[in-house]
């Protein structure tokens, strides 16, 4: 019934080998990432523990743990959540529930794409000329914590958008046809059935703010401070604070004898922080999507 | 005493005003963006800058006593040589394993795939960064038997990796958004998958897919502590892809912290700021009107 | 009353998040308000011995919480003109337009402190035979028209370092370590050649120079390692070459050493006195030396 010509077979291996091939460049893309980080985990293993989170740096940042930083970058990343999360829920219900296609919204939406491209630097000389020098906040939390909430804005706008837009007309033309106002619909029957889609973006922001080195360099990340251990109000808002990023930086160029560990176990705890974010933001897009109700 | 009735008027019109402003605020922001980091570099820009020297002398000596000179072209060649580099990787691998993710295969391999490429975009560019410089650097010495692994070659491939996952994320996009009917109808000629590849969905998908490189493309060029740690940071035009290099983010991030505010060469680095915001707002410009103008199209049809 | 509360609600929403986050950022700056903090910037050759010592004060005064960010010399002169830094440290001295400058911008003249010194080593591979080498040569290596490229033009051949190159190793443009090196072996006027690389702290200087058998570089003294050669210094042709040491510094006979400064904003008062007093004590001396620096000589 089917005859195998020869052009049949050639096409076949023409396919087999495309096929081959595309899956050969996805594989060599997956494993420097399943390497790397075998590798990093396998060399930071000596030092890694609960003591290495919890301590501070000792012996000229030789030795000890990170604890400095890591409550840093919690300072962080939590208030650049704090101020980019409500306006950038408000930029998105905007975008989705306000706004008619016209040349405003374009330009809102080239503006968000744009705000996504900034290179990173170039969010760290903004932060440094608007909030450092022209708001006067100086060098502190407070100032790196608005430059990363200004550069990771777009994640929140995007996906919360996305989420917004995946309920359906229906349910708000039911909510405006009992008399409500599109605000009280919005806040009534949009928002919480979005909530998990906002989470999601609002993980992402965690998980881009925290890995930022560049945009908090000049504007609030210091070398070195010395804390209390377990005191978690240990930094005020106007003080300048240790970051887990930028203390990788700096032990791995300006540091000293630094055993080879120190370097690898912040680099760890970094990277399984930003990973472990991304893998909840991840879980709980399969959880949303699997009871959709509608 | 104020009604229940204007209270909701009221409570309406604050609400969305507030929803207004947070709308544009991204506009507000871009401008933001640019109007601080002009406003830093405008004195040197405006008094002292010429545009000849910047952009075709290859002369950086920012700090020089007898004789300050602001040549960019060694670092612009830096920054070039990597990005060159990086696409030279990031594109076919890219935009194979979109086509990959996309065309051929389903289900549950499809998802790990696309999470474990998530899970790559995710990576710190410190971290990245971190990679070239003690994991890389060795192993380029070893293989090509050259004194210093900290080379053009080095940033380029750790950026090729952190611009593949934004090539692969929307170019697979992009070839889902090619309708169903285009793949029926291929099939039922008889052709093979890669036929229906190469001779259907890429013409079709094309102007998603050069969106796709172009991202890559502004990635790349924004790309700071990667290249910071992993080129070796000389301010030379490269001769091969194993030289040392400088580019014009690692060349801020090196040297804002130690120029005295106002300086003139603290000034130059916010222009050099300037420049990048520039370069990296046209690419994104340009992937955004190409994305738009399929859309465009979509709707005609 | 309904809709009060539903409005109530409503602002919650939008700020329910970030007053929270400020609620608890705002106690932190309380507890944190008893303490007063100083601010430390500056010379990155400076700054591993400044965070020891802002850790080693922190066990013996928790009084004061010190924080301490390097960048270089510039940086800390500049915080210091733009009043945003108690201490500034620097590894050459304040230029006078720079002490102008804070005056006019501050009121006040910045004090010079000289806290210990610190020799400036040329680094090469360990394996290298070379055992010395004078200003001369290393203004050959480094400066702008220098003719000195390969090792070969010193008389030595390198193990593993088959291209015969000198790979230079510098470091970015305003640390003061580049400039003080510039001045000791270039003079003033002279610059540097490009194409150096050029790294961001004085310890990846030493770090490329363990990995790679081609490269010369220089830093401080205080970080050396086993895995890099220290050169002797000669200050011409045929003088004694001195090798970088605690009693060379002292003695001035090592050619590339300087003294380490901090700057304060006029007389320093209350805990940033204090800590000042303490780094120059015994205690403080101590920490110098252990950090591989050069302590001051003992009255």
């Amino acid at each position: 019934m089917f005859q195998e010509t020869p052009y049949i077979r050639h096409k076949l291996r023409v396919e087999k080998s495309a096929k081959t091939v595309f899956l050969l460049m996805t594989v060599l893309i997956i494993i420097p990432l399943i390497m790397i980080v075998t590798y990093m985990v396998y060399k930071a293993s000596p030092v890694l523990s609960m003591d290495f989170l919890l301590t501070k740096p000792t012996n000229g940042m030789r030795q000890g743990g990170i604890w400095p930083a890591l409550l840093g970058t919690l300072y962080l990343v939590l208030m650049s959540l704090c101020i980019a999360a409500p306006v950038g829920v408000m930029a998105a219900i905007y975008l989705n529930e306000y706004a008619k296609d016209n040349w405003l919204t374009r330009t809102v939406n080239l503006a968000v794409i744009n705000l996504a491209g900034v290179p990173s630097i170039v969010h760290a000389l903004f932060g440094l000329g608007a909030f450092v020098i022209f708001a006067g906040i100086g060098r502190s939390i407070l100032a790196a914590a608005l430059t990363l909430a200004v550069m990771t804005l777009p994640v929140i706008i995007t996906s919360t958008k996305e989420s917004l837009s995946a309920v359906p007309m229906s349910f708000r033309e039911a909510c405006w046809n009992v008399g409500a106002t599109k605000w009280q619909t919005i806040r009534g029957i949009v928002l919480p059935n979005s909530v998990s889609g906002m989470l999601t973006g609002f993980i992402l922001e965690v998980s881009r703010a925290a890995g930022e080195t560049a945009p908090i360099m000049f504007t609030g990340a210091v070398f070195y401070k010395a804390i209390a251990e377990g005191d978690v109000f240990a930094y005020g808002l106007l003080d300048q604070c240790m970051a887990l990023s930028m203390h990788l930086f700096t032990i791995s160029t300006q540091v000293p004898n630094v055993p080879e560990a120190l370097p690898y176990g912040t680099a760890v705890v970094l990277l399984s922080t930003v990973l472990a974010v991304n893998a909840i933001s991840i879980g709980l897009r399969v959880y949303i999507r699997s009871r959709k109700k509608w | 005493m104020i009604t229940r009735k204007q209270w909701t008027t009221v409570s309406e019109f604050l609400i969305e005003t507030v929803i207004r402003i947070c709308g544009i605020s991204a506009i507000i922001f871009v401008l933001g963006i640019f109007f601080f980091v002009f406003r830093e570099g405008a004195g040197f820009l405006f008094s002292k800058w010429e545009p000849i020297k910047f952009f075709f002398s290859t002369e950086w000596y920012p700090t020089s006593v007898s004789n300050k000179r602001y040549g960019i072209l060694a670092i612009i060649a830096g920054t070039a040589s990597v990005t060159v580099i990086a696409m030279t990787i990031a594109v076919p691998f890219g935009l194979g394993a979109a086509i990959f993710i996309s065309e051929f295969c389903t289900g549950k391999l499809k998802e790990i795939l696309k999470i474990l490429i998530e899970f790559l975009a995710a990576i710190p560019s410190v971290v990245w960064g971190f990679i070239g410089l003690m994991v890389m650097n060795p192993l380029i010495i070893d293989i090509f038997n050259v004194p210093i692994g900290l080379t053009a070659l080095n940033g380029g491939i750790i950026l090729s990796l952190m611009a593949i996952p934004i090539i692969v994320s929307i170019g697979e996009d992009s070839l889902k958004a090619v309708p169903d009917s285009y793949r029926e109808a291929a099939i039922a000629l008889g052709i093979t998958k890669w036929q229906m590849v190469y001779r259907v969905l890429m013409p079709a998908a094309k102007n998603g897919l050069l969106a796709a490189v172009l991202l890559g493309v502004g990635r790349a060029v924004g790309e700071t502590m990667a290249v910071l740690l992993a080129t070796g940071h000389a301010v030379q035009i490269p001769g091969s892809p194993l030289d040392s290099v400088r580019t014009l983010t690692a060349t801020i991030a090196a040297e804002l912290g130690e120029a005295p505010v106002g300086s003139d060469h603290y000034q130059v680095l916010f222009v050099i700021g300037i420049f990048l915001f520039t370069i990296t707002f046209v690419i994104n410009l340009t992937a955004y009107l190409i994305v738009k103008g399929i859309r465009v199209q979509k709707g005609e049809s | 009353m309904n809709k009060f509360q539903t409005l109530i609600t409503t602002t919650c929403l939008v700020a329910g998040l970030s007053t929270g986050c400020g609620r608890k950022a705002d106690s932190s700056a309380e507890a944190n308000g008893g303490k007063p903090v100083i601010q430390n910037s500056g010379s990155d050759t400076m700054v591993n011995l400044a965070q020891r010592w802002a850790e080693v004060y922190a066990t013996v005064d928790s009084g004061a919480s010190i924080e301490v960010s390097g960048g270089g010399s510039g940086t800390g002169i500049a915080a210091l003109i733009n009043g945003t830094t108690d201490i500034a440290n620097c590894s050459r001295a304040m230029k006078e337009e720079e002490i102008q400058k804070a005056k006019t911008n501050t009121g006040k003249d910045p004090k010079e402190y000289i806290m210990g010194y610190d020799a400036l080593a040329v680094y090469v591979h360990k394996d290298s035979p070379l055992e010395s080498i004078t200003i001369e040569q290393l203004a050959g290596i480094y400066g702008e028209g220098g003719t000195i490229t390969k090792w070969s033009q010193l008389g030595v051949e390198v193990p593993g370092c088959d291209s015969d190159e000198i790979i230079r190793v510098s470091r970015q443009s305003s640390s003061g370590t580049f400039a003080y090196f510039r001045e000791a072996v270039l003079g003033k006027k002279r610059d540097y050649k490009l194409g150096s690389r050029d790294m961001h702290g004085s310890k990846e200087v030493v770090e490329l120079i363990m990995h790679t058998p081609c490269a010369i570089g220089y830093s401080g003294m205080g970080y050396a390692t086993p895995d890099v050669k220290m050169l002797k210094v000669a200050k011409t042709e045929g003088a004694t070459a001195y090798e970088p040491s605690v009693q060379n510094t002292l003695d001035k006979t090592y050619p590339i050493a300087r003294p380490l400064y901090m700057y304060t904003l006029g007389e320093p008062e209350g805990p940033v006195k204090t800590f000042l007093d303490w780094c120059l004590a015994e205690a403080g001396q101590k920490i110098v030396s252990e950090t591989g620096y050069v302590a001051l000589p003992k009255e």
